[in-house]
């Protein structure tokens, strides 16, 4: 069907016509054994989803709203993403970190075809001479969390529970298999027109963002990216695992408190280890455009306080909350997660959002394990984003310990959050 | 002097359950009429047409213009009622297909207008380069399609139309030779960049289409059985008037044109520009910010019906407060829940067995209705903390609107705005004006017109002062052409935002201007003449030209500026 003829929505006829061949159910490879005790994503999953990496995003990350679109349409066709566990993953497995480049404004206008992330994927596989065996998330906060469940879907792939952020960053180097050393190369871009570019060798993480950011303003402005390759034994060293179920649990506690008329950013602490910093309102808002990053700061008072000065917080963002002081003094730092969410309903609040009178629970969660080594923090520490300010983590871990995660409550909760 | 004879004009407000009119002389209200809405609309407004001419001894020649705010779209989108069948033609493939249209939609809405769609091959890039040619035998087979259907309403939308029409506009021309009958609405009249927001409110205004013919005509009709000659307006959501015959196209520019006329109302009978409004009714309290005398508008997308859209709507925060609100003890409840247009039935004072909020008013006594002796009985305990709970209910939803901590002052309007009798926290004063029960028909009466110029700039090729004085004249040209006074006509927004990636340092400029309804004449065409936006992006300033298509209507352009997809806020 090339166009003109009405199409039902949300029938698989419909998805293999966006995409010929990849998205059929009969081209799906079939689920590998090791990835058989994983759990298959269903629509009320994608919608706990889109709320967690919400949070996670700390602010920035773009918002899964049309990522989860996309997700639920396979879900709706029977086209199911499988959950594994990074404990599951052989060693010699090969996969493939996956995410959007480019400008997120450009996405809400140009929506996928549907095909852009899986052509790099497949691209990416063929180019390696690897069959590839499962999809990584490379940033689980923000917009790029739903992506590779897409492709988890339409190729048959497992998803492994982890990614390589915990959180959302602004650029490609601030991820943990590159921090890891991982070679950026070889990489792959796909558009809407299925042109799909692999880069055979990039010197380093620089140059392939370099290269890429040029080549995704010709793609439309924005395409998609499948990087770094990477072998199950790589992504048991670098990746941060847990991190998806995580944001399943952390969406399903906001969606349960909110029917229950509880509260949810307690619901959000009873989940993750973490501190709740204020109640506020957001009193002061400053914004200003550098180098194409959205900077700013932003004051906090806290609400039944009357308003005095040491009641007040202050937070700085350069598109993700950064650094948060109290009276002066730096109270929690990046890579430390400082996550805004509604008060009433628990919806993550972004730093695009933000405005006089916005009522807010201010929530500091502890950085992954991996974000905190002395070659992670000289990429993602307050320095490297032009604070001078020491990095003083808050006690605990995001997601406990390394070990594979329980299914209910995480054990990694801190006595005094 | 014709122009300068004070213009006597109507102003009514055709709520969910009063219908309310003003006559106003010049800036002097002179007579209000509160009716009962009626089912079919025309008999609620006659009545009240009839009583306000009647109390101002006026005769229906001497009017200037009928202005009517109306929230008939809106509930008829919300009710899932008298929406036609409707196509959208998307230009965007090979990119979108795996979101097509409607696709966020509630599924008994999409229904209900039949989820009609056809991707088809167009669109372009960020940067104007096309995505892919459009083929117009893929067009011409869909509008085939649609008269083998019966369709006769249909919403084209293209990917970055807001930047460059003309993949949209070539779609409706051959649309229109395979269905010459047929209305077309096209997205970038309507909202801004989002392709799906944008192409949802074009598919919701296109199945409101013979909707408002009907309406409208109901409202002519109305006009003409009581003599009434002057030209007939609608208030749009930004506070503006447009000409009957463009509403008749743009039926959805009326959704939230109710919550704009109270601030509009209210910021004309206070004298203030800068305030926040509390609008407070029988069942809801509305409260929104006034910046230079117009509604702030919300930076999110709006829901309407369970529908995402991005066109303008005033930012309003709504609680569940009124003068019909239940008042419940023990724990101490007030609203939401509301006995509504039952108020003068079921409320303690006249006579019901509900304990509402105007009858706490009443035994505070600061509130002269009914019959206070009903009331008597009451704790004073209890009515002193239900008092205490309204009056934090309005200071807490002022807050949230205020844009600064500094104090502002607040205006009181609605008929339920007696229940706030106390200095309100973080106000610098707080004002009741006259008239304030009727400051939504207030606000369409006095209504004004406006002038829109949205325009990428080179910057290459003018100097910055250059681009954003063209782009001022240019507007304010519109308003004068479109029917407004020149010596009132004055530039109420401005924004400029520079556009990355593009070459060339280009820069988006949006300009609105508005001035007072001259007193005679009609405006030709509708109120707003917009200038299209040049085909292709970092074009250098563009005055004045006429425009080959102008049978679609003035484009109405898109803010470039803010964050453009935040969390869905629900109508409620």
């Amino acid at each position: 069907m090339s166009g003109a003829a009405r199409r039902p929505a949300g029938g698989l006829a419909d998805l293999v016509e966006v995409a010929p061949g990849l998205h059929a159910a009969a081209s799906r490879s079939p689920l590998p054994e090791w990835a058989a005790g994983g759990w298959t994503v269903t629509p009320a999953d994608a919608e706990a989803i889109a709320i967690g990496a919400g949070i996670l995003g700390t602010g920035g990350g773009g918002n899964p709203y049309l990522g989860k679109l996309q997700l639920v349409r396979y879900l709706e066709a029977g086209l199911e993403p499988v959950v594994a566990d990074v404990s599951a993953v052989p060693d010699d497995a090969w996969g493939c970190a996956i995410g959007g480049m480019g400008a997120p404004t450009v996405g809400l206008e140009k929506l996928p075809r549907g095909t852009e992330l899986a052509d790099a994927v497949v691209a990416l596989g063929a180019h390696a001479g690897r069959k590839m065996d499962f999809v990584v998330i490379g940033e689980i906060g923000g917009s790029n969390a739903m992506g590779p469940l897409s492709v988890g879907a339409q190729l048959g792939l497992p998803v492994l529970d982890c990614d390589a952020m915990g959180r959302a960053f602004p650029e490609l180097q601030m991820d943990t298999f590159m921090i890891g050393g991982v070679s950026p190369s070889p990489f792959s871009l796909a558009d809407a027109h299925r042109n799909v570019v692999v880069f055979h060798r990039v010197e380093s993480p620089l140059w392939a963002e370099r290269l890429a950011r040029v080549l995704t303003v010709q793609m439309g402005g924005s395409a998609a990216l499948a990087m770094p390759l990477v072998s199950g034994a790589d992504v048991r060293r670098h990746a941060i695992p847990g991190t998806l179920s995580l944001a399943r649990r952390l969406g399903q506690a906001v969606l349960d408190a909110r029917r229950a008329h509880r509260d949810p950013a307690g619901a959000v602490l009873d989940v993750v280890a973490g501190r709740r910093l204020a109640d506020a309102k957001v009193v002061d808002v400053e914004r200003r455009t550098v180098g194409g990053f959205a900077r700013g700061r932003m004051v906090l008072e806290r609400l039944g306080s009357g308003g005095g000065h040491a009641a007040r917080l202050e937070i700085a963002f350069q598109n993700e909350y950064l650094v948060a002081w109290e009276d002066g003094e730096p109270l929690v730092t990046v890579p430390d997660l400082i996550c805004l969410v509604d008060l009433d309903r628990g919806d993550p609040v972004s730093t695009e959002v933000l405005r006089y009178g916005l009522r807010v629970a201010v929530l500091a969660l502890p950085a992954p394990l991996e974000l905190k080594t002395p070659a992670a923090l000289a990429v993602v520490g307050p320095e490297a984003f032009g604070y001078q300010v020491p990095f003083r983590p808050l006690p605990g871990e995001l997601l406990g310990s390394r070990a594979a995660e329980p299914a209910g409550k995480l054990s990694g909760k801190l006595p005094d959050s | 002097m014709a122009e300068r004879q004070a213009l006597v004009r109507l102003g009514i407000d055709v709520g969910g359950t009063n219908t309310d009119a003003v006559l106003m002389n010049g800036n002097r209200v002179v007579a209000k009429v509160k009716t009962p809405t009626t089912p079919d609309v025309t008999s609620g407004i006659t009545t009240a047409l009839r009583g306000a001419l009647h109390a101002a001894a006026v005769p229906a020649s001497a009017l200037g213009g009928v202005m009517i705010g109306t929230t008939h779209f809106t509930n008829a989108v919300v009710e899932r009622r008298h929406l036609q069948p409707t196509a959208c033609v998307r230009l965007g493939l090979p990119a979108t297909g795996v979101l097509p249209p409607m696709i966020d939609w509630p599924p008994d809405l999409r229904e209900t207008i039949g989820n009609h769609y056809y991707l088809v091959h167009g669109g372009h890039e960020f940067d104007g380069r096309r995505i892919a040619e459009l083929d117009p035998g893929e067009v011409r087979r869909a509008g085939r399609d649609m008269r083998k259907k019966g369709i006769r309403s249909v919403a084209v939308s293209a990917v970055f139309s807001p930047v460059t029409a003309e993949a949209e506009l070539r779609a409706a021309e051959t649309l229109r030779e395979e269905l010459p009958d047929a209305e077309v609405t096209l997205s970038h009249q309507i909202g801004r960049l989002g392709l799906l927001e944008r192409e949802n409110a074009a598919i919701l205004n296109a199945c409101l289409q013979d909707l408002a013919r009907r309406t409208i005509g109901a409202f002519r009709q109305a006009l003409a059985g009581l003599g009434i000659t002057a030209p007939l307006y609608l208030t749009q959501n930004d506070g503006t008037l447009m000409s009957a015959e463009f509403a008749e196209r743009y039926p959805v520019l009326t959704f939230a044109s109710g919550p704009t006329n109270s601030m509009r109302g209210a910021a004309f009978l206070s004298g203030l520009r800068d305030a926040v409004v509390v609008d407070v009714g029988g069942t809801t309290t509305d409260v929104g910010a006034l910046a230079r005398g117009f509604p702030r508008e919300a930076s999110w997308a709006v829901a309407v019906g369970g529908v995402r859209t991005n066109f303008r709507m005033p930012d309003v925060f709504s609680v569940g407060l009124g003068g019909g609100s239940h008042v419940l003890d023990e724990p101490l409840r007030v609203g939401p829940r509301s006995v509504g247009y039952e108020l003068t039935t079921r409320a303690l004072v006249f006579g019901g067995d509900v304990l509402t909020a105007t009858d706490v008013a009443v035994a505070a006594g600061v509130a002269d209705v009914g019959d206070p002796r009903r009331v008597s009985h009451l704790s004073r305990d209890l009515v002193a903390r239900a008092l205490d709970r309204i009056q934090a209910m309005v200071e807490e939803a002022v807050d949230r609107m205020k844009l600064s901590p500094d104090p502002v002052p607040v205006v009181l309007v609605g008929g339920g705005s007696l229940l706030v009798a106390r200095p309100i926290r973080g106000a610098s004063e707080v004002v009741r004006p006259d008239h304030f029960e009727a400051a939504n028909a207030v606000g369409a009466a006095i209504a004004q017109i406006s002038g829109e110029v949205d325009r990428i700039f080179s910057l290459d090729q003018v100097s910055r002062d250059e681009a954003l004085t063209a782009a001022r004249r240019e507007a304010v040209e519109q308003a004068v052409q479109a029917g407004a006074r020149p010596d009132t006509v004055e530039i109420v927004e401005l924004e400029e935002v520079p556009l990355a990636y593009l070459p060339s340092n280009a820069t988006r400029v949006r300009v609105k201007a508005v001035g007072d309804l001259a007193g005679a004449g009609k405006p030709s065409g509708g109120p707003y003449l917009h200038q299209r936006f040049p085909a292709g992006p970092a074009r250098g300033i563009r005055c004045g030209g006429t425009n080959p298509y102008s049978t679609f209507g003035p484009g109405r352009m898109f803010r470039a500026s803010g964050p453009m997809h935040p969390p869905p806020r629900s109508e409620g």
